[in-house]
């Protein structure tokens, strides 16, 4: 298998966006990419997109055509990849696997969710469908009752209290508000995270990521050719891809995501690292309780010490292990489908260090974390300085 | 349709933002129940609000969907 690099990244601000159309958002994100790893859309050999709900949000389908045409790449494959949240990491790890295994050597990859064109409830419906239809939905549950029932459970076992929920938040607030590509740039207190409207209990409206618009794309090549595109190439050391049951009902432990944990043992095998070698993170705080599962799957901290390390600091932009320094789902946005690339977007620009007054300072190897629903599909991308 | 009997809340939370086809409901309480056996299923608790723990009587299916009521 042959080494693979990112060599060009590309963001839409995240936010609502009532005169922007998917499309438009896409093609800007392609191209910005395509700039900033100075190829032209003819040297593109195959386009993998993440999109969850188009047809559902906005009605279109045939995306990746409609898109990667409108960008200039023409008569090349273009597929479209669907993984609830974590639509675009698993369209990275395609890609990935394709140019490691020598199948293209210029690929690109986007990820685009055009919501906010729906009022809330169908926007709660149109997410929902990413449970089991026939049985948890179809009693009530929503994403946030579901994550909420994960928290009720975790708060049960592990005592991981409502005050280290809010703090996952306040502390992805105060990261977000220094990106200028958030879509709450907006920095909160503890009491107003614990005062937050209910959403589903324990769960505040804090305690959850926003509906959002937005679309993100990276250029991946072999890490041989990277020096063609870009002087500050980051190797994909590892990238994996799991699965787990869909419906909640089915899972033995609800406090743990099984699928987080076998991707990540893959990844940090590929990789040939730990996980206390991570120096950052960027993590799938769809909720705030699946951040601090998160940075216990991923072997941050032992099983049930979420909770506490985040109240403590542990994952502050200046603490021990920087957890989204970009402001995570929570402030940065949640344009489900655009998440996962998103994220490696966020990473790449840590190791390359241009990320400003969100820069942290060990910046060596970075891990992105995408899980679609509530855990069925995990993908671990681990990135690493060239 | 059967009787699912008796069970215990696994997890539960009170839904007040809900999807399209449950707005008239909220706020509703749901919930995942183990029945006895061990097999778990998900519904929601009619009546007295149950925690983790509470034992629970199923009471009857309505559109499929699977209710139940806190033993008292």
């Amino acid at each position: 298998m042959r080494a693979v690099a990112v060599v060009g990244i590309g963001k839409t601000a995240f936010g609502a966006f009532p005169d922007r159309d998917l499309r438009s958002l896409a093609v800007e994100a392609g191209q910005k990419a395509l700039e900033n790893g100075r190829a032209q859309a003819s040297q593109v050999e195959a386009f993998y997109l993440g999109n969850f709900a188009g047809p559902s949000f906005v009605g279109q389908n045939h995306l990746a055509p409609y898109i990667s045409s409108a960008i200039g790449i023409n008569g090349v494959p273009a597929t479209r990849f669907e993984a609830a949240c974590a639509s675009s990491g698993s369209a990275f790890f395609h890609a990935a696997s394709a140019v490691a295994a020598g199948l293209y050597d210029v690929v690109l990859v986007g990820g685009v969710e055009k919501m906010t064109s729906q009022p809330t409830p169908k926007v709660t419906e149109i997410l929902a469908g990413a449970g089991d239809l026939c049985g948890e939905v179809r009693a009530g549950a929503t994403f946030p009752a579901l994550f909420a029932m994960i928290a009720r459970r975790h708060m049960y076992q592990y005592g991981t209290t409502r005050e280290q929920l809010a703090s996952v938040a306040v502390k992805n607030h105060q990261n977000g508000a220094k990106n200028p590509l958030a879509h709450m740039r907006k920095v909160i207190t503890m009491e107003q995270a614990l005062a937050g409207k209910p959403i589903a209990e324990p769960l505040t409206v804090y305690d959850c990521s926003l509906i959002s618009d937005g679309a993100a794309a990276v250029l991946i090549v072999p890490l041989e050719r990277a020096a063609e595109f870009t002087d500050k190439p980051v190797r994909v050391l590892g990238v994996a891809q799991t699965s787990d049951n869909v419906a909640l009902d089915e899972k033995d432990d609800i406090t743990t995501f099984r699928a987080v944990k076998t991707s990540a043992e893959k990844a940090y095998k590929m990789a040939g690292v730990q996980a206390s070698d991570i120096q950052f993170a960027e993590v799938h705080d769809c909720f705030t309780i699946a951040e601090i599962i998160a940075i216990e799957d991923l072997g941050f901290v032992p099983k049930g010490q979420g909770g506490p390390y985040s109240l403590a600091g542990g994952t502050c932009l200046n603490g021990e292990r920087p957890v989204n320094a970009s402001g995570g789902l929570k402030s940065k946005g949640h344009p489900v489908g655009a998440t996962g690339v998103g994220q490696i977007c966020d990473v790449v620009e840590q190791i390359r260090g241009q990320a400003n007054e969100r820069q942290v300072k060990r910046n060596t190897l970075g891990l992105a974390q995408n899980l679609g629903g509530s855990g069925a599909t995990s993908v671990i991308t681990i990135l690493g300085a060239a | 349709m059967k009787d699912l009997g008796a069970g215990t809340i696994y997890t539960e939370t009170v839904v007040y933002s809900p999807p399209e086809a449950y707005v008239n409901d909220v706020p509703y309480q749901l919930a995942i129940i183990e029945l006895s056996g061990g097999h778990r299923v998900t519904g929601r608790v009619a009546g007295e609000r149950a925690q983790i723990g509470d034992r629970v009587q199923f009471a009857e299916f309505r559109n499929n969907v699977p209710f139940f009521k806190k033993q008292s």
